[in-house]
C-alpha cells in the first residue's frame, strides 16, 4: 500500500503541488490523469524518492520513504522516469541487468540471470537482448527499459508516462504488458498517463488531479463520466460506450 | 484483436485489484518460462545456457578485449625497456647499464604513477559528470597550480621556482588543490539545489579567473623569470623529484584503489541521477565522494609534473572505444595502460628525437588537441 500524508511540494509562492492525501492499494494499476501541470510527474517521483517532498510523508508498504534506506527501497520499489538517455552503451540486456543491482550489487548470480531472462522474455525482448539500445526503435527502447525495472522485481513500479512517443500499436502493447505485469506477476503499477482512454481501458483506478491535488480518484466507471472528465480537463468531453468499453470524446 | 490479454482488463477491474494483487503475490515473484509456451525463439532455446548479461556481450567481444590489453601490455614493456636503453652508453651484459637504467627508472615510476592518475581520474569524473567532453583539468586544478607557481616567482623572484619544491611545499600543494575542490563540491553540490551543471559551470569560471589571475602576474615579470617559470608550468616527467614519490605512492593507491573498488557503482552512475537513485545508489553523496577521490589524484598528477590538459581527455577517449564497454571494471585498467603507453611514447619521441628533455606535455597536447578535433568531426557526437 502506497498512502500520502498531507504531501506538499512548494515551486514558488504561486505554484505549490498538494497538500495531498492518498491510498493506493496493492496490485492492480493505478492511473493518473489531469491537464498538463497538474503535478502528476512531480507526484510520482516525490513518491519515488526522485524529489524531496518540503512537507508531509510518503509510506510505500509501510516503509517511510524519506528516512528508509535508498539501497532498501531499491527492493520495493522502482520508477520509470520518461526521459532516458545514457552516455555509456549498453546491449538491452545489459540494461535489464541493472535491474538486478539493488539485489546483487553488480555481481550477477545465476538467479539473476534467469530473473534477467525472464523480464526480458515477459517483454518479448529475447530476439534484441544483444542489441545496443542506440540500435532499437523508440518502442524497443522503452520495452527495455521496463523489462530493466521488472528485473528489479520490486512489488511497486511507478511509471511516468511510459506511452510517450510510441504509437497505436506499441501503445497498446506496452499497456498489456504492464496489465499482465499487475495481473501474472502481482505487481502494483502506478502510471501518468495523458490518454484518459487508455486510463479507462487498462486501469483499476484512476486519480485525476488538478492544479497541484487530488481532484478526483475512484474506478474507472465512476472517473469516465462527462461531468467528471469536463470539470478535470476543463474541456468539454462526451462519454460514450464504444465496442469495448467507455470512450472520451473531446475533438 | 482478440488477443486474450486484451479481453481481461475489462473483468478484471470489475472486481477491483486488491485481492487479485496480494494473493498472485505470494507464487514466485516472475513466473517461470516454459519453453513450451513460447514461440519456438531461437535466442531462448540455442543460447539459453549462453544468455548472461556480461559486460562483455560475447565471445568476440572478449577475445578482442584480451587481445588489446595484451597487445597495449607488450607496448607498454617494450616502452618502458626502450627509455631504460635506448641511448644507454654501456653495454646490456654489464653492471653499468643496470645502474644507468636504474637511475632512468624514476621517470617511468612517474609515468606509471601519472599514466594512472590521470586516466583513473578523467574516466570517473566523465562518468560521476555524465559527460565525455570535460576533463578534471578544467575545474581549476591546473589554473591553481599555475597560480600557486606564478606567485611564487612574482613575490620571491627567480628562487620562489625552487621555494615551492620540496617535500612539505608539494604536501602543501596537493592540500591545496584538494580543499579547493572540496569546498567547490561541498558548497555546489550538496545545497538545496545541488546541481551537476551549475558546480560544472563555477568550476570552469573559477578556472579561468585563476588562469587570468597568473597570466597578469606573468606579464610584470622579468623575461628571465619568465623563461624559468615557463619550464614549470608545461607538464614535464622532469619536473617530478624522487623524494616526492614515498608520499605520492600511498595517496595514490589509497585513491585510485577506492575508485576501482568502486567500479560496479561507477557503473550504475554512468546512468544518471534518477536510474542510480531509483537502484538504490545514494547519487549525491557517491558523486562527492568519486569527484573527492578524482581530486587528490588530480592534485598529486599536477604537483607531480604539471598540467597535463589533453592526456586524461586523450586516454579516456581511446580507452572508451578499445573497451567497447560500459564496466569500469575493464575501463579502468585499459585506461591506465593507454596513459602509460602515451606517456612513455611521447617521453622517449621527446628525449630520443627532439632532446626536449621528457616536456611530455607539449606532444600530448597537440596530438591530443588534433585526436580530440577529428573524433569530434568524424562521429559528431560523443
Amino acid at each position: 500500500m502506497i498512502t500520502l500524508e498531507s504531501v506538499k511540494k512548494n515551486y514558488s509562492a504561486e505554484v505549490t503541488i498538494g497538500p495531498i492525501d492518498l491510498t493506493i492499494p496493492v496490485g492492480g494499476v493505478t492511473a493518473l490523469v489531469g491537464p498538463n501541470g497538474a503535478g502528476k510527474s512531480t507526484l510520482l517521483t516525490m513518491v519515488g524518492r526522485l524529489l524531496g517532498m518540503d512537507e508531509g510523508g510518503v509510506e510505500i508498504a509501510g516503509y517511510d520513504v524519506a528516512t528508509t534506506n535508498s539501497k532498501d527501497l531499491a527492493k520495493i520499489v522502482s520508477i520509470l522516469r520518461q526521459e532516458n538517455h545514457f552516455v555509456t552503451r549498453l546491449t538491452v540486456r545489459q540494461l535489464v541487468g541493472f535491474g538486478r543491482f539493488p539485489h546483487s550489487k553488480g555481481r550477477l548470480t545465476t538467479v539473476d540471470e534467469a530473473m534477467i531472462s525472464r523480464a526480458i522474455d515477459f517483454l518479448g525482448l529475447e530476439e534484441l537482448e544483444g542489441r545496443y539500445l542506440d540500435e532499437l526503435s523508440g518502442g524497443q527502447r522503452q520495452r527495455a527499459y521496463v523489462a530493466m525495472v521488472l528485473a528489479q522485481d520490486t512489488e511497486y513500479l511507478l511509471l511516468d508516462e511510459p506511452l510517450n512517443n510510441l504509437d497505436m500499436q506499441h501503445s497498446v502493447q506496452m499497456m498489456r504488458h504492464l496489465r499482465r505485469a499487475a495481473t501474472e506477476l502481482g505487481r502494483t503499477v502506478v502510471i501518468v498517463l495523458h490518454d484518459i482512454n487508455f486510463a479507462g481501458h487498462y486501469a483499476d483506478r484512476i486519480c485525476a488531479m488538478k492544479g497541484g491535488s487530488v481532484v478526483e480518484y475512484g474506478t474507472p466507471e465512476e472517473i469516465m463520466t462527462d461531468e467528471v472528465l469536463t470539470r478535470v480537463f476543463d474541456t468539454p468531453v462526451e462519454v460514450v460506450d464504444g465496442p469495448r468499453g467507455r470512450l472520451a470524446v473531446y475533438y | 484483436m482478440s488477443d486474450p490479454v486484451e479481453s481481461e482488463p475489462v473483468e478484471t477491474a470489475a472486481d477491483g485489484g486488491e485481492s487479485r494483487g496480494t494473493a498472485t503475490r505470494t507464487t514466485p515473484p516472475l513466473p517461470a518460462i516454459d519453453p513450451g509456451d513460447l514461440p519456438a525463439s531461437p535466442a531462448t532455446t540455442a543460447a539459453a545456457a549462453d544468455r548472461h548479461a556480461g559486460p562483455l556481450p560475447n565471445a568476440r567481444a572478449r577475445r578482442r578485449y584480451r587481445l588489446i590489453v595484451a597487445g597495449l601490455a607488450v607496448l607498454a614493456l617494450v616502452l618502458a625497456f626502450a627509455n631504460l636503453a635506448w641511448d644507454n652508453p654501456m653495454p646490456i651484459d654489464t653492471q653499468g647499464f643496470w645502474i644507468i637504467a636504474e637511475m632512468r627508472s624514476t621517470s617511468l615510476i612517474i609515468m606509471v604513477i601519472v599514466g594512472f592518475c590521470q586516466a583513473t581520474a578523467t574516466v570517473a569524473f566523465q562518468t560521476v559528470a555524465n559527460n565525455r567532453i570535460i576533463t578534471p583539468s578544467i575545474m581549476g586544478f591546473e589554473s591553481l597550480y599555475a597560480v600557486v607557481q606564478t606567485a611564487a616567482v612574482f613575490f620571491i623572484g627567480a628562487a620562489g621556482v625552487t621555494a615551492v619544491q620540496g617535500v612539505p611545499q608539494f604536501l602543501g600543494q596537493v592540500a591545496l588543490m584538494v580543499l579547493f575542490s572540496a569546498l567547490l563540491y561541498g558548497w555546489l553540490l550538496t545545497g538545496r539545489y545541488g546541481n551537476m551543471q551549475v558546480m560544472l559551470l563555477v568550476g570552469i569560471i573559477l578556472g579561468g579567473g585563476l588562469g587570468a589571475m597568473s597570466t597578469f602576474m606573468q606579464r610584470m615579470l622579468t623575461p628571465s623569470e619568465f623563461d624559468i617559470l615557463t619550464a614549470r608550468l608545461i607538464g614535464s616527467i622532469a619536473n617530478a623529484d624522487a623524494s616526492y614519490l614515498w608520499i605520492s605512492i600511498p595517496l595514490v593507491v589509497a585513491a585510485g584503489g577506492a575508485l576501482w573498488l568502486s567500479a560496479r557503482r561507477l557503473n550504475v552512475l554512468a546512468l544518471g541521477r534518477q536510474t542510480a537513485i531509483n537502484l538504490g545508489v545514494n547519487h549525491r553523496r557517491q558523486s562527492i565522494l568519486v569527484l573527492l577521490l578524482v581530486s587528490v589524484l588530480m592534485a598529486v598528477s599536477t604537483a607531480l609534473v604539471g598540467p597535463m590538459m589533453f592526456l586524461g581527455f586523450l586516454v579516456a577517449m581511446i580507452s572508451y572505444q578499445l573497451a567497447d564497454t560500459h564496466d569500469h571494471r575493464y575501463v579502468f585498467p585499459m585506461a591506465w595502460l593507454l596513459g602509460f603507453v602515451t606517456l612513455a611514447g611521447a617521453y622517449f619521441v621527446l628525449k630520443n628525437i627532439f632532446y626536449a628533455q621528457g616536456a611530455v606535455g607539449i606532444i600530448i597536447e597537440i596530438i591530443g588537441g588534433s585526436f580530440f578535433l577529428g573524433y569530434l568531426l568524424r562521429k559528431g557526437r560523443l
